[in-house]
């Protein structure tokens, strides 16, 4: 797939939508409702693509005012230093309020304890759901797309959790039409998906057409790099590389950016967003597939996770 | 008018392309994750590691070759049972479209999942097996697609390799369900005769049908027209959100950010807001950032008047010369979609666009059996994946549409105040456009899914 014919009788007439133009209408629809229906809505911000483009997103929708709510970042300790430089430059920017729950300090005061394989992920949801009570947050706006996991893909766009995060595939509610149930109980609250139906390749179209401003490691770089478990991991305090990991310097880029002991590089010379969409659009792996460790740990390892209140 | 910025660079070649949401229905047994499988997987849409994990996991079972079916099944629980148990949505693309497919499982008691998925689809594809023809359960999804209003409708006749390839079997099949699915109103349905095992006509043409012309699955999925002509519809635009900044920069600006839920809005239009019935006159439209002339549905948009009127969330923008009645009293097709039934005297809440109101279910007139269409006066209530007729009075007036005009201002939903469960999706008016259905002989007592 290198490039588009658009069906004639799409392109003749002047109301056609572009799915681009269409899958934006749809955020921003979404962001919009929450913010009619809920109290305090917040947008979870890691500094990665996905969070990026929601909080372009939310901007749009609520032009020329500021979005009405903040972004709360969960902050593993192992974050890549470009990220949280250009996570600390966005709120600026824009002049946003930044919430950071930090799963450096819960390890710190003995509240969570280091996993024997060194990856936080799993120990992010302790502190995002005491940050979400402490706030007395009832939306919370996430950037999963339904597209990047088969547990994903019967993910709602009002994502119903109880009082401890906990995701029920039963209780979920219907989505029909474009008419989204955000009523819950005290205590209880909703993620919000408004990627919920882009991909990966939708996203980076968005991005290049939009101009969107992202962290340096998602474009080709020259980086020191180790092999583990077929991944090239960036070495850090996080853990590695370990005796007899052999740390070399490639060319690289990053497809997910979230902690540096479980996201790989992929090698790339793509260094412009062009680039990066014709290495998509060719390549014959999937996103989260090629590089996250966390999604390999077993075929149902991120329908657990949500269960326990993690993504 | 183009609405694509900065054409030109390849990105940019790349994503003019068009959107096209569409469900599908069928069991199991029809082969429907097969098909899903094959659309995906032909498409080159699968990609190698998850390829690499069905093949693992199809070993695993001691199958030979990897089950396609298994790219679809994601939840623990269905794997286990090897069902399908809610709707799962599916991304692909060629280089003309964009896909998103809401697959809904077709056994019996799911007729809720093909509503759910059914409700926001352009297209349906509905499976048979070419020995069985059309069955109860085929007339079940056709009239799911006949009631939310599905403009196209695809029969996929499954496992012809099975029955030799036959013309006249094919012919017999796709002649039955087009004049039933015709009677029900379904404005356009086109029969594909397939093998979704061997790949027939779903990607690719089949050596083995020379006697079948028409388009594959995919060569009809990838041309079906997705744009409608907004101009047919009249404008409305329900409020979501009033965007005031209140800034040094913007002290008196205020915009009514929403999504048009039909037709057309231009700079200079009159308009009437409801409830209010106050006039004013659109005074600048913007989409996202650009300041425009026309805007249409479903574009998001804000707009802003020349009057300085009370407007909030719920509120409704129409044409001041396009008719909207809103009533206490609404009468409506209903899917029942909780496991708590729905009985007369219910006090619930009702989500129309962007308004809640409470509302009383009055009556429940009658149960419509989808298999032979007979309705059963005086149900008393109705079960989860009931479709029913439904009587309600609503603390305020509100403006609804018949759905049969619009699936966007004719539809709304029922929530339980008690613990906000959605109940029931209901849609507003007369239930089959030209259906002719007969009243049932005798109260019925057993069940009907």
């Amino acid at each position: 797939m290198t490039t588009a014919v658009s069906a004639p009788e799409e392109t003749d007439n002047p109301f056609a939508l572009t799915h681009l133009d269409a899958l934006e209408s749809e955020a921003v629809h979404i962001f919009r409702e929450v913010a009619g229906e809920f109290e305090r809505p917040v947008i979870l911000f890691s500094g990665g693509k996905d969070s990026i483009v929601m909080l372009h997103l939310a901007l749009k929708a609520f032009a020329p005012a500021p979005p009405p709510f903040g972004l709360l970042h969960v902050d593993t300790g192992h974050n890549f230093p470009e990220v949280l430089r250009f996570r600390d430059e966005t709120v600026a920017e824009h002049g946003l309020r930044l919430f950071v729950a930090s799963v450096q300090e819960y390890i710190d005061a003995g509240r969570l304890r280091e996993r024997p394989d060194g990856t936080r992920n799993p120990l992010q949801t302790l502190p995002l759901l005491e940050a979400l009570g402490e706030h007395r947050f009832d939306a919370v706006f996430g950037g999963g797309r339904r597209d990047e996991e088969k547990a994903r893909a019967k993910e709602r766009v009002f994502s119903l959790r109880d009082e401890f995060g906990g995701w029920d595939p039963r209780r979920q509610r219907p989505e029909l039409w474009q008419l989204y149930n955000g009523r819950h109980a005290p205590g209880e609250h909703v993620r919000v998906f408004p990627l919920s139906n882009w991909t990966e390749l939708d996203v980076w179209q968005y991005i290049a057409r939009e101009e969107i401003a992202l962290p340096s490691i998602y474009y080709a770089h020259h980086r020191e790099v180790f092999s583990r478990s077929g991944m090239w991991l960036a070495p850090g305090e996080w853990g590695g590389p370990a005796d007899g990991e052999r740390v070399e310097q490639r060319l690289v880029r990053y497809r997910t950016v979230g902690d540096m002991s479980c996201t790989g590089a992929v090698d790339s010379d793509a260094d412009t967003v062009e680039k990066v969409i014709t290495e998509i659009a060719a390549s014959r792996l999937t996103e989260r597939g090629a590089t996250r460790a966390d999604d390999k740990l077993s075929e149902a390892a991120m329908e657990d996770r949500k269960r326990e209140g993690y993504f | 008018m183009s609405t694509t910025a900065g054409a030109g660079h390849a990105a940019e070649a790349l994503a003019a392309t068009s959107l096209l949401r569409f469900a599908t229905a069928g069991s199991v047994d029809d082969g429907k994750s097969t098909l899903v499988g094959r659309l995906l997987h032909d498409s080159k849409s699968v990609l190698s590691d998850q390829l690499e994990a069905v093949s693992r996991a199809s070993q695993a079972r001691g199958q030979e070759a990897p089950d396609l079916a298994l790219l679809t099944d994601g939840l623990r629980a269905e794997r286990e049972q090897g069902i399908t148990i809610d709707v799962a949505y599916r991304y692909f693309a060629t280089p003309r479209r964009r896909f998103i497919l809401a697959d809904t499982p077709g056994h019996v008691q799911y007729t809720r999942n093909m509503v759910t998925g059914a409700s926001t689809a352009e297209l349906a594809v509905v499976l048979v097996d070419a020995r069985n023809g059309v069955v109860e359960q085929t007339r079940r999804h056709a009239a799911v697609a006949a009631l939310l209003r599905v403009p196209h409708v695809v029969l996929a006749v499954n496992k012809m390799d099975l029955v030799g390839y036959a013309e006249d079997v094919f012919a017999a099949i796709a002649d039955e369900f087009s004049r039933y699915a015709t009677s029900l109103g379904v404005p356009e349905v086109t029969a594909v005769p397939i093998s979704a095992l061997e790949g027939d006509n779903v990607v690719a043409p089949s050596a083995h049908m020379d006697w079948y012309s028409g388009p594959t699955v995919l060569e009809h999925l990838e041309t079906v027209p997705v744009t409608h002509d907004p101009t047919d519809d009249p404008a409305r635009f329900p409020v979501q959100y009033v965007i005031r900044p209140q800034t040094a920069e913007h002290p008196d600006y205020r915009g009514y950010a929403g999504q048009l839920a039909s037709g057309v809005l231009r700079v200079g239009d009159r308009v009437t807001v409801h409830p209010s019935g106050r006039s004013s006159t659109v005074e600048a439209l913007d989409v996202l950032g650009r300041p425009v002339d026309v805007a249409w549905a479903p574009q998001s948009i804000t707009v802003r008047l020349a009057d300085d009127l009370d407007i909030s969330r719920g509120d409704l923008l129409a044409p001041a010369d396009a008719s909207v009645r809103p009533s206490q009293d609404l009468t409506a097709t209903v899917c029942h979609l909780h496991d708590r039934p729905l009985r007369p005297g219910d006090r619930v809440l009702l989500k129309h666009t962007t308004r809640t109101v409470k509302a009383l279910v009055k009556e429940i007139p009658s149960r419509l059996t989808l298999a032979d269409l007979s309705q059963h006066p005086e149900p008393g209530e109705l079960a989860a994946n009931d479709i029913g007729r439904v009587v309600l009075r609503t603390a305020e007036p509100l403006p609804v549409d018949p759905y049969t005009d619009s699936r966007r201002t004719g539809s709304f939903l029922l929530i339980d105040p008690a613990d906000g469960s959605t109940l029931t999706a209901g849609m507003a008016g007369g239930a089959f456009a030209d259906a002719d259905i007969p009243a049932a002989e005798a109260p019925d007592s057993g069940w009907d899914f």
